[in-house]
């Protein structure tokens, strides 16, 4: 049963990610990056992070692509960028070597975390059936107000700048607005 | 159900994070009364930053005489470090940011449009910057990375009039997102290997966990991934294509802040993540350090030579600077020698020093381009703006000769104490070619301070306005000047302060 769900799950993400890439037109593109998002969600409940599948649906898929599909129309949907044209020359056999020098490198990690995980275990703690359904909830919570409590407040000082930012560069000044 | 009433979150230390506080205070009053009310009058926004810069500076001070009786340590669970590596650039962080408003107020005081956001920004930008000096976990120093980095992209476009500032901050942007990528990558593959983001832990992890140490080949990547999110940041050859069109398109007081504060931030937090982290691994990182600091030396100081716009030309003299300090971190990855430790200091050093004399030379830039004549038309200082300046502002062009003297290094000035100090840390542990490679280049880098000083002082002035320097202008580059000739006259003051700044907080 988790394998059938695994392989759903991954054919969801595979086919939204090359979706995203193949499709010309960008609001196809955007809905494709919906599957695979969704399907990362999937993938998530399947390791009992019901949690993290939650707030995967609801920000990711959610929010952040309803964003992108706002920036979009409001540059328009009807632009067409010639993908012909290339502005350095020989980028895309570079792309494709660098590629294939990444997946080898990932494919190094897994087999190797494997074979590390196999002689000392996971190491890490995870929640029980019998902690209860909010398990998962609790120990992120602890991990995020303890071990990451500073980046936790860094990040706050973060989205302070965007909406500064955001005011700062789009707001009509009377020196502009002249 | 878990219990969560016998949870209890880790120890705040907090006035040894009051530096970070004081500049949050601070950012969250200009933007919060600042939104409220009108314009504040008497130049408010300025001293307000300059004020809560200087109470950092306190605070800093005060915890440095901590630090010295009980020893460095860590806080907060381990998120933070505070040890006098850490404290000695906040020091020069806040120093950089107190100058810097004062010239901005000037500046956009000039432009008609006074802004609390821009000062705000510097406060936050400031905050990001203490973040990552300090900070002991990789999560953490991301964070502090894009505290300041977005800080830095939003205020190198905030000049809207310009598209030439545009255009920077854009540049700015996606470079410095491709940067952050990168770093964050190797991040992830670090963790993959360590099981940590804590530096403490990933260098007992690294020493005791890894038994083949030539069998780490996901490491060591991810270990050059956080090298080239560092590159860009600190604009090492060859990731530093970015660095002359946003210096030269960004807000004159901006670039003075981009290359003190940026740069420092990122170069001290560089030096921590790879002597605390990656100490097990420093044969293979120190050869990529060295070819690194090579290449920025020589691109650095060839390229400034031909450049005929100001801004540009120290764009590439800050970029040869970043090579300099970078002698330093390749001489601490010398393990096997007794005087590793020189390396750690001769940055210190080199970075307090740094940031004071480049806040003062943009400052000089910022004042003298202020004349909207002697702006080409993307409003950028052409070598021509400086002729006669030592006729027409005998003050002025006095006190651009000594910053331009001590960024060559001459001796009398602060130049000459950092330059001196990373040099002798490379031959203390024997690695003469990088010494031979960094003097060589700092005559070739002379040459270029020489030729705006030749400008200044032998040639007429090219039409008949004066350049006026405005009060609070005139601070910021006094300061500035005095520090260089201060600490260059007596470098004792500095170099004692410097006996237990390599010891780097690890428990």
């Amino acid at each position: 049963m988790e394998f059938f769900v695994f392989v759903c799950s991954a054919l969801m993400i595979l086919v939204g990610a090359v979706g995203v890439i193949v499709r010309k037109h960008p609001v196809h593109a955007a809905l494709s990056l919906v599957l695979t998002l969704f399907g990362v969600a999937v993938l998530f409940v399947a390791q009992e992070a019901h949690f993290l599948a939650a707030v995967q649906v609801i920000v990711y898929a959610g929010a952040i692509v309803v964003l992108f599909l706002f920036v979009i129309m409001l540059l328009g949907v009807d632009r067409v960028e010639n993908l012909r044209t290339e502005p350095l020359s020989g980028q895309r056999p570079l792309a494709v070597l660098a590629s294939l020098g990444l997946v080898a490198v990932l494919i190094t990690a897994i087999l190797r975390g494997n074979q590390i995980f196999n002689e000392r275990g996971t190491g890490l703690n995870l929640p029980d059936a019998q902690d209860g359904p909010d398990a998962n909830t609790v120990q992120l919570a602890e991990s995020i107000f303890s071990q990451y409590v500073v980046a936790f407040e860094v990040t706050s000082v973060l989205l302070v700048i965007a909406v500064v930012g955001t005011v700062l560069l789009t707001r009509r000044t009377r020196a502009t607005a002249e | 159900m878990n219990d969560l009433s016998n949870f209890f979150g880790p120890a705040v230390d907090w006035l040894a994070i009051s530096p970070l506080l004081s500049l949050l205070a601070g950012a969250l009053t200009l933007l919060l009364v600042g939104s409220l009310t009108g314009q504040w009058p008497w130049r408010l926004y300025a001293h307000l930053t300059a004020l809560s810069a200087v109470i950092a500076i306190a605070i800093s001070i005060r915890l440095w005489g901590d630090v010295g009786t009980n020893g460095a340590r860590l806080l907060i669970g381990g998120a933070l470090a505070l040890d006098q590596f850490a404290l000695f650039a906040a020091i020069a962080i806040c120093l950089a940011i107190a100058l810097v408003s004062y010239l901005t107020s000037d500046y956009l005081n000039r432009e008609g449009v006074d802004l609390p956001e821009i000062y705000a920004l510097y406060l936050t930008a400031g905050i990001g910057a203490l973040v990552m000096i300090a900070s002991n976990d990789l999560v953490v120093l991301f964070l502090g990375l894009e505290t300041l980095g977005l800080s830095l992209y939003l205020l190198a476009a905030s000049n809207r009039r310009q598209v030439s500032s545009q255009e920077a901050g854009l540049k700015y942007f996606i470079l410095g997102g491709f940067a952050s990528a990168f770093f964050l990558y190797g991040v992830a593959l670090v963790y993959g290997v360590t099981g940590s983001t804590r530096l403490i832990n990933l260098n007992a992890a690294l020493t005791s966990y890894i038994p083949v140490p030539r069998n780490d080949a996901v490491l060591l990547i991810g270990i050059g991934m956080i090298l080239i999110g560092f590159a860009f940041k600190v604009s090492l050859v060859p990731f530093q294509a970015w660095t002359p069109d946003v210096y030269q398109g960004a807000p004159t007081p901006t670039t003075a802040f981009v290359a003190s504060v940026g740069k420092i931030a990122a170069l001290v937090a560089l030096v921590r993540v790879f002597v605390v982290a990656f100490p097990s691994r420093s044969d293979d990182w120190g050869t990529i350090v060295f070819v690194l600091s090579a290449l920025t030396l020589v691109v650095g100081s060839v390229v400034a030579v031909v450049q005929t716009n100001v801004k540009r030309m120290l764009a590439y003299s800050s970029i040869s600077h970043a090579g300099f300090i970078l002698v330093g971190l390749e001489a601490a990855s010398h393990r096997a020698s007794a005087n590793v430790d020189d390396g750690l200091v001769g940055v210190a050093v080199y970075v307090v020093l740094y940031a004071a004399m480049v806040v003062g030379t943009f400052g000089v830039v910022t004042v003298v381009t202020s004349d909207q004549a002697n702006s080409d038309a993307s409003g950028s200082a052409s070598l021509d703006s400086f002729k006669g300046l030592a006729k027409s502002q005998p003050l002025l062009g006095l006190a651009m000769t000594v910053l331009l003297l001590a960024q060559a290094g001459m001796p009398l000035t602060s130049g000459f104490v950092a330059k001196f100090g990373v040099i002798q840390a490379a031959v203390a542990v024997g690695s003469y070619e990088l010494a031979v490679i960094a003097m060589v280049c700092a005559v070739i880098a002379a040459f270029v301070y020489l030729r705006i000083m030749v400008s200044m002082w032998l040639a007429d002035p090219s039409d008949s306005t004066t350049v006026k320097v405005p009060p609070l202008s005139r601070i910021s580059i006094a300061v500035a000047v005095a520090v260089t000739l201060v600490t260059g006259f007596l470098p004792s003051l500095i170099l004692d302060l410097g006996s237990n700044l390599a010891e780097l907080a690890s428990k």
